[in-house]
C-alpha cells in the first residue's frame, strides 16, 4: 500500500505483493514471530514427513498375517485389511452383514441427496420415512424372510452411525423445545427446563450411559427389559438435547424484540410466531455452534464402550487384544481416526452448505 | 365470555366508541408510567398523539393491542375488553394493526410473504387469495414491483410502506402508528405520510404518535398531548396549535415548531 506514492499511473501492484512471492511474504513471513513460526514448522515437517512415508508406504505390509507383520519394518496395514469385516460390522452375524452394509448405503445416499435445501419437500419426507423403515427391517430382520438379529449383536460402524444419526435427529427438536421452555412465561415449564438443562449439563455423558445401563433397569418391574441399544440411544439424545437447548437459547436472545412484537400484533399465536417468524431466524444464527455440538455428539458415541456396546472404536480395541494383532494399535487407530474424520468433516461441510443456501435466499435474483 | 357477542356486531358510525380507555394505569415495576388515562375513540376518528420523549406515548398505544399489559382500569377495543384471556387478546390483535418506528419486517421472508403470513395463518385465507390481497395493498402503498424482494433490499421508506401494507392485509378496523417516520431519512418521510393520508381519507380509524405537525393539521380530528404519563391536553388541531391551554403544551410546542 505504501508504494502508491511512487507513481500514480502505476496500475499493477508491485510484484512483491502479488503472485507466489507475494503470497509467501504475506502469509508465511509477515513479521518476526510469523517468520520464526514458519521456519520451525517447516523444519519439523521436513524431518517427519519422509520418515512417515517410509513407514506408512515403503516398508509397510498390506495383506499379510499377523506373524509376517511382526517381522516387517514398516506399518502393518494388514491389521485392518485382515479384520475389516469384524472391525466394521462387529458381532453382526457374518452371513447377514450385507444387511447393515445396505442400510448404511441407503442412509448415506439419503443424506447426500438431502444436502440441497430446495430438495426438502414432502416427497423427500416420505422417502426418508420409507428409508428408515427399510433400514430398520434390514437391521432387525424378522420380516420378509430376513433372519432376526438381536440388537445386542449390532455393532461396529452401523452402531456408531445409528446412535449418532438418531441422537442428532431426536436431540435437535428436543433441544429446541427445551430452549423455548426455558423462555416460557409458565413457571412450571420454565423450572422444568432450567433444572433439566442444568442437571444434564452438570453430568458427564459417561455417567448418564452408566445410569441408563445399570441403574435404570433396577427401577423396572421384574421381567421387563428395555433394549440396551435403545437405552444408550436415549441417554445420548437426552444429553445432546441439553447442549442444543443452550445454543438455541442464545439464538433466541439474539432476536430483535421487534420481531416478536410484529408477529404478535399480526395476531399470530405463540406457536405460529415461533414456527414462522422466530425459530427460522434464530436457528439459522446458531448453525455454526449447533454443528459443533452435533459433531461432538458424534464423537461421544464412542463412550458407549462403557456399557459394553461394540461401536467401531470398541471393535477395533477387541481386534487389538488378539495376540496375533497386538502391537499394531497405531495402524488400527489411524484407520479409525480417518473414518471419524471423514464423518465429522462431512458434517461440517453439510451444514455449511445448508447455511449458504439459506443465505442465497436473500439475493435479489432468486424468484419464488 | 360475554364479550363474544358484542364484538361480532359491526361497528357502524352510531357514535359508540371503538376504543374506550377508562381510568387506566400502568407501572414498570415501581415506575408509574401511565397515570389515569381516559380516552374514547370513535370509529373513523383520526387521533394524533404527541409529547416529549419518555412521556408514555408508545406505552399507551402498545396497551391498546396488549403488547404491554395495564394494571388498573379498563381498555375496551371494538367491544372486547382486554384481560388476561388469550382469546380476547388474539381477537383484538386481528382487529388492530400496528406500525412500528423500526418497521419490524420479517427479514427472512420476501415482501410478499411478509404480507401474506398474517392472512394465511390467522385469517386462514387460501394462499392464492392472500397473494392477490397482498398485491392489492402493495399497489395501494405504491410498491407492487418490489413484491419478490427481501426487506433488506429496499429503502427505509419502502420498508415502512411494506409494514403498513402488511397491517392492512389483516383488514384491521384500527391502525396504530408509533412514530412511523422518525427512523426515516428526510426525503423518505413524505412517501410514508402520503400513504397515511390516503388511509385517513379512506376512513380508517387511526391513532398516530408523531411529531409531524403538518400531518396532524391535515388529517387529525383531535390532537392529544402527553407528558409524564398523563394526558395533559386534547383538542382539535387548529385550537391545539394556535391556542394551547397548558403551560407544558406551550413549552413543548415552542420546542418543536
Ligand atoms: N420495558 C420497559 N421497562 C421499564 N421502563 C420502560 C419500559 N419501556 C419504557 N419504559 C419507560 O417508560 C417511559 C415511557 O416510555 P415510552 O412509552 O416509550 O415513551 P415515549 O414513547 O413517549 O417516548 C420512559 O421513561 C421509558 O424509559
Ligand atoms: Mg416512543
Amino acid at each position: 500500500m505504501s508504494e502508491s506514492t511512487v507513481r500514480i499511473e502505476e496500475i499493477k501492484p508491485p510484484s512483491s505483493d502479488v503472485g507466489m512471492i507475494g503470497w509467501v511474504r504475506h502469509h508465511l513471513f509477515n513479521g518476526v514471530f510469523n517468520s520464526i513460526a514458519t521456519i520451525v514448522i517447516f523444519g519439523f515437517l521436513i524431518k517427519i514427513i519422509p520418515d512417515f512415508i517410509q513407514w506408512a508406504f515403503i516398508d509397510s505390509v498390506w495383506f499379510t498375517s499377523g506373524k509376517e507383520c511382526h517381522a516387517a519394518q514398516g506399518a502393518c496395514w494388514s491389521v485392518i485389511t485382515q479384520n475389516i469385516r469384524f472391525n466394521i460390522f462387529g458381532y453382526y452375524p457374518f452371513e447377514e452383514q450385507w444387511r447393515p452394509l445396505v442400510a448404511m448405503i441407503i442412509l448415506i445416499s439419503m443424506l447426500v441427496y438431502s444436502r440441497d435445501w430446495n430438495r426438502w419437500n414432502k416427497m423427500l419426507g416420505y422417502a426418508w420415512a420409507l428409508s428408515l423403515f427399510i433400514m430398520g427391517v434390514l437391521m432387525k430382520g424378522g420380516l420378509f424372510g430376513l433372519v432376526p438379529v438381536e440388537s445386542t449383536k449390532w455393532s461396529g460402524l452401523p452402531l456408531t452411525l445409528l446412535l449418532s444419526f438418531f441422537g442428532i435427529l431426536m436431540s435437535y427438536p428436543l433441544g429446541v423445545v427445551l430452549a423455548l421452555g426455558r423462555q416460557s412465561r409458565m413457571p412450571v415449564i420454565k423450572a422444568f427446563s432450567v433444572v433439566y438443562i442444568e442437571i444434564i449439563r452438570g453430568v458427564p455423558l459417561i455417567t448418564l450411559l452408566f445410569m441408563s445401563s445399570v441403574m435404570f433397569p433396577l427401577f423396572l418391574p421384574e421381567g421387563v427389559t428395555i433394549d440396551k441399544v435403545l437405552r444408550a440411544q436415549v441417554a445420548i439424545i437426552l444429553f445432546t438435547a441439553a447442549y442444543i437447548a443452550e445454543v438455541v437459547r442464545g439464538g433466541l436472545q439474539a432476536m430483535d424484540k421487534g420481531q416478536y412484537e410484529a408477529a404478535e400484533s399480526l395476531g399470530l399465536n405463540y406457536f405460529q410466531m415461533m414456527r414462522l417468524i422466530i425459530l427460522p431466524q434464530a436457528l439459522k444464527i446458531v448453525i455454526p455452534p449447533t454443528v459443533g455440538i452435533l459433531i461432538s455428539a458424534f464423537k461421544d458415541t464412542s463412550l458407549v464402550v462403557i456399557i459394553a456396546l461394540y461401536d467401531i472404536l470398541n471393535t477395533t480395541k477387541s481386534i487389538l487384544t488378539d495376540p496375533e494383532w497386538t502391537g499394531f494399535s497405531t495402524e488400527a487407530y489411524i484407520f479409525i481416526a480417518m473414518i471419524y474424520y471423514i464423518c465429522c468433516f462431512s458434517m461440517s461441510q453439510y451444514s455449511r452448505r445448508i447455511e449458504k443456501q439459506l443465505e442465497y435466499k436473500h439475493t435479489p435474483t432468486q424468484g419464488p | 365470555m360475554t364479550t363474544e357477542q358484542t364484538s361480532e356486531q359491526p361497528s357502524t358510525g352510531n357514535s359508540k366508541p371503538i376504543i374506550e380507555i377508562i381510568g387506566m394505569h400502568k407501572w414498570y415495576d415501581d415506575f408509574h408510567v401511565l397515570k389515569d388515562i381516559n380516552l374514547e375513540v370513535q370509529p373513523q376518528e383520526r387521533i394524533v398523539v404527541c409529547g416529549p420523549s419518555g412521556s408514555g406515548k408508545s406505552t399507551m398505544i402498545r396497551c391498546i393491542n396488549r403488547l404491554e399489559e395495564h394494571q388498573r382500569g379498563q381498555i375496551i377495543v371494538n367491544g372486547t375488553e382486554l384481560t388476561r384471556d388469550l382469546k380476547n387478546i388474539e381477537r383484538v390483535r386481528t382487529e388492530v394493526g400496528m406500525v412500528f418506528q423500526h418497521f419490524n419486517l420479517f427479514p427472512h421472508l420476501t415482501i410478499l410473504e411478509n404480507l401474506t403470513v398474517g392472512p394465511i395463518w390467522v385469517r386462514k385465507t387460501p394462499k392464492k387469495e392472500a397473494e392477490e390481497l397482498a398485491m392489492h395493498y402493495l399497489e395501494i402503498v405504491r410498491i407492487p414491483e418490489q413484491a419478490q424482494k427481501y426487506p433488506g433490499q429496499v429503502s427505509g421508506g419502502q420498508q415502512q410502506r411494506v409494514a403498513i401494507a402488511r397491517s392492512l392485509c389483516m383488514k384491521p378496523k384500527i391502525m396504530l402508528f408509533d412514530e412511523p417516520t422518525s427512523a426515516l431519512d428526510p426525503e423518505m418521510i413524505k412517501e410514508v405520510l402520503d400513504v397515511m393520508v390516503d388511509l385517513a381519507r379512506e376512513g380508517m380509524t387511526m391513532i398516530v404518535v408523531t411529531h409531524e405537525m403538518g400531518f396532524a393539521k391535515t388529517v387529525a380530528d383531535r390532537v392529544i398531548f402527553m407528558d409524564f404519563g398523563e394526558i395533559v391536553e386534547e383538542n382539535e388541531p387548529n385550537a391545539f396549535f394556535d391556542n394551547p391551554q397548558h403551560e407544558r403544551t406551550k413549552l413543548f410546542l415552542s420546542q418543536i415548531l
